[in-house]
């Protein structure tokens, strides 16, 4: 009998599509018992069906566990051809073996968080992740979830009574949810020749706290430090290679600070440490002046970006599992999360451009890019510049725009007012209870509100005034925890505090001569650069601020889409904001990096999947998808095994980064 | 509501009708398929089978396949309604009807602390046994594909069943260097999850962890010192820095816990490996890990030792020495159910035997102290154990007066003999056991053994002449028993003695005892010197515990092992059931084994204690689960089920939060420890002999 039970469950599992019409049916089948042989009523016909369908669907998983595993690869080489080899086997037979340790440092929103202490609602949940593997939970008890995750509004630490943790270990990043790979596939690789657990660290911290609160709530950074010591004690004095993701490049910025301030806020590792312990810094797709969707997502959570949490994890948080109030109820929870304010783009005006220049503006061509042949990337180069004469240039630089008109228009035509001043008006009377969420907009009234978007046109500089004005309180922690600006004196003592360590342009590197720092991120996907704005024409409850959703560029070829302006980068960063700080920032030896460390510029121009088989695709350069392209794989490796920045082949580049680049004018 | 809506079917079930009747003429078609799944399906099918034959015969409409899929397609549908209503139940559910059954459950020890008031205070370390702990695939053969980074032991263990003699070659370590063999890398999980459970539902620490969180420990505040528990002790720090690794780890908690020392809490073999640890750790480098003569006293508050074999179990000889059926070697004997079945298929024994005996850290749990400890010919510390006595529940009466009687009145098992060749030999006067020395015996040259040449055993190489020496003896001591192991195994032994040491140390102070293959035996170390650390040595009571084995020798085949426990040994008043003498414990290591240090070795100050460190022996009843919901029990003693003990946990979690031993009550004994302690006769202290 057990054994026939055991079979009902996978069979139910495996094919959830036939619980819907079955339920009822167990009603029917009592009745058919007493007479089973009389007629062949429906009953029968259903039971029948679903039986049949049953032995069907076991004979088949019975013949797909019997199958040697191989023949996936050999359906998949009989379709496209011989696969080409992993670049871990390939570097193998080449003769790398192990050599520096290696530490990842996962990004934003990748990393499993786990329940230690919960309320009533999420019993039986303890060490179950919450965030991560399947989500299941986040379909079960959505109001709850939502709950745990949210962090305390006024101190940013955890609410009380409740306790969420990030996962230790390798698992903490490897899949993000179940065949979602993130580390995964560079880990595999890294094992073929020779890597395993004592020479991988995986780095992983609450990715919802700011980096400081990291240290002061978990003790993260001692952590890491601690950790890399005994990595490179046990492995005979090799420096490792850091590889941060994402997010986790700002964060590994503010670890190397850290580490080297003295006690008590800082790390007491002394000047040298990372000269020490450091031998490469491989930043994958690193936001080190932030990413102007991160703006869209604290201003308005925007629907075809909501949050940013949904920004970074595309396709998981679509559903509508929130009922109602979905973008109120998420917005709440991502305005606890103070990391979100790392990547408010840093460097104001200078770096993203004002209201009539932006670096990219004259050159960038949105419709060229869409071209999937990139090997004839110089034609595209060419009719680049032929088309620059056609194409009207787009102002980047206006990250916010009310209405499209103003977006297009010359700076001098756009009458603005100034939002500033605007009174605190009395709020409409919200006598509806369904606005219980807490979001600050409620607390604005109608005159600001009217202010901002009289304002009409927002550059990066002023984005900042703005968020400080529509949300103050958020912005009040995100003050003490971030800093977005350009120093002008970097030995000012000031810049000690831990505030400006995560801002690569307020900052100075390590004096760490031997030390080498890559960027390598994806280009050739339409990324977010700027947007255009309208009222929403609101009702009591909703965010009065949302993506004009009906601008449209004039043609297919134009960067305007949904309200959205598009650049070149990996969906996520945009080149700029990615590259700039190892194209011009750092290069050779400048104010923001002293002792002249190395750096690289390594760019992998996206190419889709060929087919379905091939998953997410060994040369994708989009966001997260790029932990799997195989180029980019072997440089990692490469550079772990011991290899220089130069032996590399140095920069590698598709892009105008350095055009880009050469045309801000930042002091250095 | 939504019930209602999938009622909606019912009318397009009719209008299914002439699609099944299509399918009615396909099916005939289709009966080869279905036959041949039915044969294919190991038996799944069998049920339909038997319903088609018993079923009277159907109208003409109405086919046996017909009945078969309706059948089937029933118990679907009941199966999925009941998951549907397991799945819509609330959560509280079961533990409902667990309370109206049974009462009202007790508050778990973590939740009744918490009402006191305490919390997380000192940092805690686990080090989990052996078995216990997950071993996961880095690099493996052709054979182990799509396994990178799958659990080889611990899970579901899957592929046991799957690809076992892959599974064998890659759990196996080189039998010269006990180190990986060519091309397989097998390494330990990380983590927490490295032995919260050791499969699905089977839990090792999860119980302790998940009450330790509810006074406000979390991974920060709680490190799992994960090992690679085949290895021996000194190969891990060799292959994967796994001892530098706890060191720095220790480090790390103390550091960022304000400097609050470390409370560790190792588990079976564990207890052994922290000892080797301890003396790791303060030795100088290279050997050591150069913490300095201090380091223990500066960052370990007390060393909570769960059920550990400090002097070895007799249990690891009979799995060493013929990896016995009721015991199929040392991992099946300390994972009770899940190496029993015959997964192996043929040579079953051969090959775990073979596996087996490639692990060093086996040898690390033979018994210390040879019969100084464990009794010889005529005598052992146990004897007039009432074996009959402990069988009742409650152990409290059996105070010193009921077990003298007992000895009036039984005969008493000879403990010390470890292995008897017969039944006889096992209770006969020594002096009527005539014994040739099997030292000298040649072994003869082996049988052409082309049938036995893919499985390693060693006993292929002794030869008919060996095998009968051996037998011959007759009787074998705790001290003997090494000679013993050493004449049929040589080349284990000779890893094995070059990791782990069995001896009673004269003269501590000997240079030699500074060889790492000292350090997991505490007969032959000193404690590390810090007279403000505390040792605790928690251990289960009450249950049957093997202590001594009658052997035969089995009829001889080619290929089989020639030492068998002879099942058909057994005696009531001498505690022997099939082939096996049996003493209190915690079913597999035996009190004397687990108390003895704390309760005289170490205790006061010794020469194997020089500073004092202060010792507690907390022993905890065995009583068996009231009833089947209570799964594994919140008053078991048993070795691995005592981590689930609430009255455990509680003291576990009272010396996190930061009590002392006399805090907690001191010494805590069901069991004769302290009686048979004293019939040891070791000497203690160091001015005698000089």
């Amino acid at each position: 009998m057990s054994f026939l039970r055991r079979r009902k469950g996978t069979g139910s599992s495996k094919s959830p599509n036939f619980v819907g019409s079955k339920i009822e049916d167990g009603d029917g089948k009592k009745k058919l018992f007493e007479s089973p042989g009389k007629k062949w009523s429906c009953w029968d016909s259903c039971c029948w069906f679903i039986g049949f369908i049953c032995s069907m669907w076991w004979l088949l998983l019975l013949l797909y566990n019997t199958m040697p595993a191989s023949i996936p690869q050999y359906v998949t080489e009989a379709i496209t051809g011989p696969l080409t080899d992993s670049p871990g086997v390939k570097l193998r037979k080449e003769g790398l073996t192990v050599n520096h340790p290696v530490v990842f440092v996962p990004g934003i929103v990748t990393g499993g968080l786990e329940l230690w202490e919960g309320h009533q609602c999420a019993d039986g949940l303890f060490r179950k992740r919450l965030w991560g593997g399947t989500f299941g939970e986040l379909y079960k008890r959505p109001l709850c979830w939502a709950q745990h995750m949210s962090l305390d509004n006024e101190s940013g630490l955890d609410p009380p009574g409740i306790r969420v943790r990030p996962v230790s270990g390798l698992v903490a990043a490897d899949y993000f949810a179940a065949g979602y790979f993130v580390w995964a596939v560079l880990i595999a690789n890294l094992a073929q020749i020779g890597y395993e657990e004592k020479t991988m660290y995986m780095a992983a911290y609450d990715w919802r706290l700011s980096f400081q609160n990291t240290e002061v709530r978990d003790q993260t950074l001692s952590r890491m430090k601690s950790n890399i010591e005994l990595l490179v004690a046990t492995n005979g004095g090799k420096k490792v290679v850091v590889i941060p993701h994402s997010m986790g490049v700002l964060y590994f910025l503010h670890f190397m600070k850290w580490v080297e301030a003295p006690a008590p806020m800082g790390g007491g590792g002394g000047s040298d440490w990372c000269a020490k312990h450091i031998k490469a810094v491989m930043n994958i797709g690193g936001p080190f002046l932030g990413v102007p969707k991160s703006v869209s997502g604290l201003f308005s959570v925007e629907a075809r970006d909501i949050a940013v949490a949904r920004a970074f994890a595309p396709g998981f948080l679509d559903k509508d599992v929130f009922g109602l109030q979905t973008f109120q109820h998420l917005m709440r929870m991502t305005r606890t999360w103070d990391s979100t304010m790392s990547m408010i783009p840093k460097g104001g005006d200078t770096i993203w451009g004002g209201l009539d220049w932006s670096p990219e503006g004259q050159s960038f061509n949105c419709g060229a890019k869409r071209l999937r042949n990139n090997s004839i990337n110089n034609i595209v180069q060419n009719a680049n510049l032929n088309l620059a004469d056609n194409v009207k240039s787009v102002n980047y630089g206006r990250i916010i725009s009310f209405g499209k008109d103003v977006a297009e228009a010359h700076s001098s035509k756009i009458k603005r007012v100034d939002f500033q001043g605007a009174v605190n008006s009395v709020k409409l009377p919200n006598l509806t209870t369904s606005c219980d969420i807490w979001i600050e907009y409620h607390e604005i009234g109608n005159h600001r509100i009217k202010a901002v978007a009289d304002y009409k046109v927002y550059t990066a500089g002023s984005i900042l005034d703005l968020l400080h004005f529509v949300a103050p309180k958020l912005m009040a922690r995100g003050g003490a925890h971030f800093s977005h600006g350009i120093a002008d004196n970097l030995d000012d003592p000031k810049y000690q505090h831990y505030k400006y360590w995560s801002n690569p342009l307020e900052t100075k590197l390590p004096n760490a001569p031997d030390m080498e720092i890559y960027s390598m991120y994806g280009v050739g996907i339409p990324t977010e650069r700027a947007y255009v704005y309208k009222l929403n024409s609101g009702t009591d409850c909703s965010i009065p601020f949302q993506i004009d959703t009906s601008a449209e560029g004039g043609s297919e070829d134009s960067c305007l889409k949904g309200g959205v302006f598009s650049a070149d980068g990996d969906e996520t960063v945009p080149v700029l904001s990615a590259g700039f700080m190892c194209a011009k920032g750092w290069r050779g030896k400048t104010r923001f990096n002293p002792s002249g460390i190395r750096t690289y510029i390594r760019e992998y121009s996206h190419a889709p999947p060929a087919n379905l088989l091939e998953g997410r695709g060994t040369q994708s350069g989009a966001h997260v998808d790029i932990m799997g392209n195989f180029a980019l794989i072997e440089d990692v490796i490469r550079v772990a095994a011991g290899a220089t920045g130069k032996e590399l082949g140095g920069d590698h580049v598709y892009s105008d980064i350095f055009k880009w680049a050469a045309r801000i004018n930042l002091q250095l | 509501m939504s019930l209602l809506r999938r009622r909606k079917p019912i009318t397009e079930s009719s209008d299914s009708k002439p699609l099944l009747e299509k399918e009615e003429e396909e099916h005939h078609q289709e009966d080869d398929d279905d036959d041949d799944e039915e044969g294919n399906g190991k038996n799944k099918k069998t049920p339909s089978k038997i319903k088609k034959k018993r079923g009277e015969k159907p109208p003409s409409k109405w086919s046996c396949l017909d009945t078969c899929c309706w059948f089937i397609g029933c118990i679907c549908i009941t199966w999925w309604l009941l998951l549907f209503l397991y799945n819509a139940m609330p959560a509280s559910f079961p533990q409902y009807v667990t309370e109206a059954i049974t009462g009202p459950l007790p508050d778990p020890p973590g939740v009744k602390l918490k009402k006191e008031g305490l919390e997380a205070k000192h940092p805690v370390v686990f080090v989990p046994g052996i078995v216990t702990g997950g071993l996961e695939l880095w690099e493996g053969r052709e054979c182990a594909e799509g396994l990178f980074r799958k659990r080889l032991w611990g899970g579901t263990f899957g592929d046991v069943y799957k690809r076992p003699l892959c599974w064998v070659e890659h759990m196996s370590l080189d039998n010269e260097t006990g180190l990986d063999p060519c091309g397989i890398r097998v390494r330990p999980v990380s983590g927490l999850v490295a032995a919260d459970y050791f499969a699905p539902g089977y839990f090792v620490w999860a119980v302790l962890i998940a009450n330790l969180a509810r006074i406000g420990y979390e991974e920060k505040t709680m490190y799992m010192a994960a090992y690679d528990w085949r290895l021996s002790f000194q190969n891990t720090e060799v292959r994967d820095q796994t001892l530098s690794r706890i060191k720095s780890n220790i480090e790390l908690l103390v550091a960022t816990n304000g400097g609050r020392k470390v409370v560790v809490i190792p588990h079976s073999m564990g207890v052994l490996y922290f000892l080797h640890f301890m003396k790791w750790v303060e030795a100088p480098a290279p050997m050591g890990g150069g913490g300095g003569p201090d380091w223990c006293s500066k960052h370990i508050k007390a060393v909570v030792n769960i059920g550990g074999p400090f002097l070895g179990v007799p249990k690891a000889i009979a799995g060493l020495f013929s990896a016995e059926a009721k015991d199929i070697a040392v991992a099946r004997a300390l994972a009770p159910g899940f190496l029993d079945n015959d997964i192996f298929q043929f040579q079953t024994l051969q090959h775990v035997m073979r596996m087996s005996r490639t692990w060093d850290s086996t040898m690390s749990m033979i018994p210390r102290g040879g019969d100084t400890i464990w009794g010889g010919l005529d005598w052992s510390p146990e004897d007039g154990y009432p074996c009959s006595k402990k069988r009742e529940n409650d152990t409290q009466i059996t105070d010193q007066a009921g077990a003298d009687n007992a000895v009036c009145k039984a005969r008493s098992a000879n403990y010390g003999r470890i292995i008897s060749f017969g039944k006889d030999v096992a209770e006969a006067p020594s002096s009527d056991i005539e014994r040739i020395d099997f030292r000298g015996a040649i072994k003869g040259l082996s049988a052409a053994n082309t049938t036995c040449r893919d499985v390693w055993t060693e006993y292929h190489d002794m030869g008919l002449a060996g095998i009968k020496a051996v037998a011959e003896y007759k009787t074998y001591t705790a001290e003997s028993v090494v000679d013993l192991l050493h004449f049929v195994a040589p080349k284990m032994m000779a890893r094995g003695t070059a990791h782990f040491s069995y001896g009673i140390a004269d003269n501590l102070d000997d240079p030699k005892y500074k060889h790492y293959k000292y350090w997991s035996n505490p007969l032959e170390t000193t404690l590390p010197n810090a007279p403000d650390m505390e040792i605790f040595s928690l251990y289960g009571v009450g249950l049957q515990t093997e202590r001594a084995y009658v052997y035969k020798l089995s009829p001889h085949a080619e290929c089989s092992i020639p030492f068998k426990i002879d099942t058909s040994a057994d005696d009531e008043a001498t505690c022997l059931r099939d082939g096996v003498y049996s003493v209190d414990g915690d079913e597999t290591v035996p009190v004397l084994s687990a108390g003895f240090m704390c309760a005289k070795g170490w205790r006061g100050k010794t020469r194997f204690n020089p500073s004092g460190v202060r010792t507690y022996v907390r022993e905890y009843d065995h009583s068996p689960p009231a009833n089947l919901l209570e799964g594994r029990g919140t008053l078991s003693g048993a070795h691995v089920d005592i981590m689930g003990n609430f009255a455990l946990i509680e003291d576990v979690i009272r010396i996190a939060a930061g009590a002392s031993g006399k805090e907690l009550g001191g010494d805590q004994v069901h069991s004769n420890i302290f009686n048979w302690s004293e019939k040891i006769n070791l000497r203690l202290d160091n001015e005698a002999m000089q």
